[in-house]
């Protein structure tokens, strides 16, 4: 295999990883959050504003981890700084 | 496909580009200019409002009471920067369903800028609330030793702020492209339904840790006005 298709295979496989083991952590901790959540609220349905304000915020904390992952695998497929260099010098 | 607007270029002189993004961000702000100087062109007082005015004082009224669930304080000092990033990011991610338009949020220049300016915006409260020694000394609270961390964290958030709003909506237009071409007869409509929902969501979200932030570099302030009112009612 020339560098250009091992690059190309590793970023594939790299991306796929990347989202994939990405995505289990935050989904387990924003089911958590969910749940913990509405069982505030089933208890005390006064405080729902409050509770719901904070779980978005905290939900997007969360998330960001994820959404590091999918910029990172966007980044892999879309523009990778590797693969440019490798196809500019085989070009050139 | 294109990652970012940033490479959708229209005219290019010398090292001056107009790419997509320039021209969508004045889009917005020209709507949003606009719109508020047509509505508050005649305003009433009276019991027959129009419905427009009606609109808008629903919009700032919410922003107004969320900025002070969150911060505990007067609003009327946050409300011109946070409302007007919550309503840019917001209108922003609304437009992106008509066809043709490329979110400006969906680029990560738009979204560090922003960014950038609630880093600027946090330290300019504090001072202006509790003095330049007072809010330095948060940063060495609760020893010296937690300077780097404080500072560190303080880059880190912002960072997060761009990044999470730029693949937010990058994500969503992306998905939708993508679904284009897999599936594109009733999905992409579906999928654009969820990327109105998480837009706003997203415009909620980065004002409310915007209100946040500024909020957590004033609460040395507050505190200690705190103390001194239970010290004087004991």
């Amino acid at each position: 295999m020339d560098s250009l298709t091992c690059i190309a295979a590793a970023s594939i496989i790299s991306a796929g990883v990347c989202i994939g083991i990405g995505a289990i952590g935050p989904a387990l901790g924003e089911g958590r959050a969910l749940a913990q959540a509405l069982s505030s609220i089933a208890q005390q349905p006064d405080e729902t504003n409050s509770i719901t304000r904070t779980l978005f915020v905290g939900l997007a904390m969360v998330e960001s981890t994820a959404i590091y992952c999918f910029v990172v695998s966007m980044i892999l497929i879309f523009a990778n700084p590797f693969w440019n260099y490798f196809l500019s010098r085989t070009g050139g | 496909m294109q990652l970012s607007p940033d490479n959708i270029i229209y005219h290019q002189i010398g090292f001056v580009s107009l790419n997509a993004t320039i021209v969508f961000t004045w889009l917005v702000m020209a709507i949003l200019t606009a719109g508020s100087w047509l509505i508050t062109r005649r305003l009433s007082t009276g019991a027959h409002m129009p419905r427009w005015q009606n609109f808008l004082e629903s919009i700032v009224s919410m922003i107004s009471d969320q900025i002070h669930d969150v911060t505990r304080q007067e609003s009327t000092r946050f409300l011109p920067f946070l409302g007007t990033l919550f309503l840019f990011i917001a209108v922003c991610n609304l437009l992106s369903v008509v066809p043709g338009f490329h979110p400006p949020t969906g680029s990560l220049s738009t979204t560090t800028a922003l960014a950038l300016c609630v880093l600027v915006a946090v330290p300019a409260y504090g001072i202006a609330d509790s003095g330049l020694g007072a809010y330095l000394k948060n940063y060495i609270k609760p020893t010296p030793m937690m300077l780097p961390f404080n500072i560190t964290g303080e880059i880190s958030r912002t960072l997060a702020l761009a990044v999470r709003l730029f693949g937010n909506v990058m994500s969503s237009s992306m998905i939708a492209a993508i679904l284009l071409i897999i599936a594109p007869l009733i999905f992409p409509v579906i999928m654009q339904l969820l990327g109105l929902l998480t837009g706003l969501v997203q415009a909620y979200i980065f004002a409310i840790l915007a209100a946040v932030y500024i909020a957590a570099g004033l609460k040395v302030h507050e505190e200690r006005i705190h103390t001194l009112t239970t010290i004087d009612s004991e």
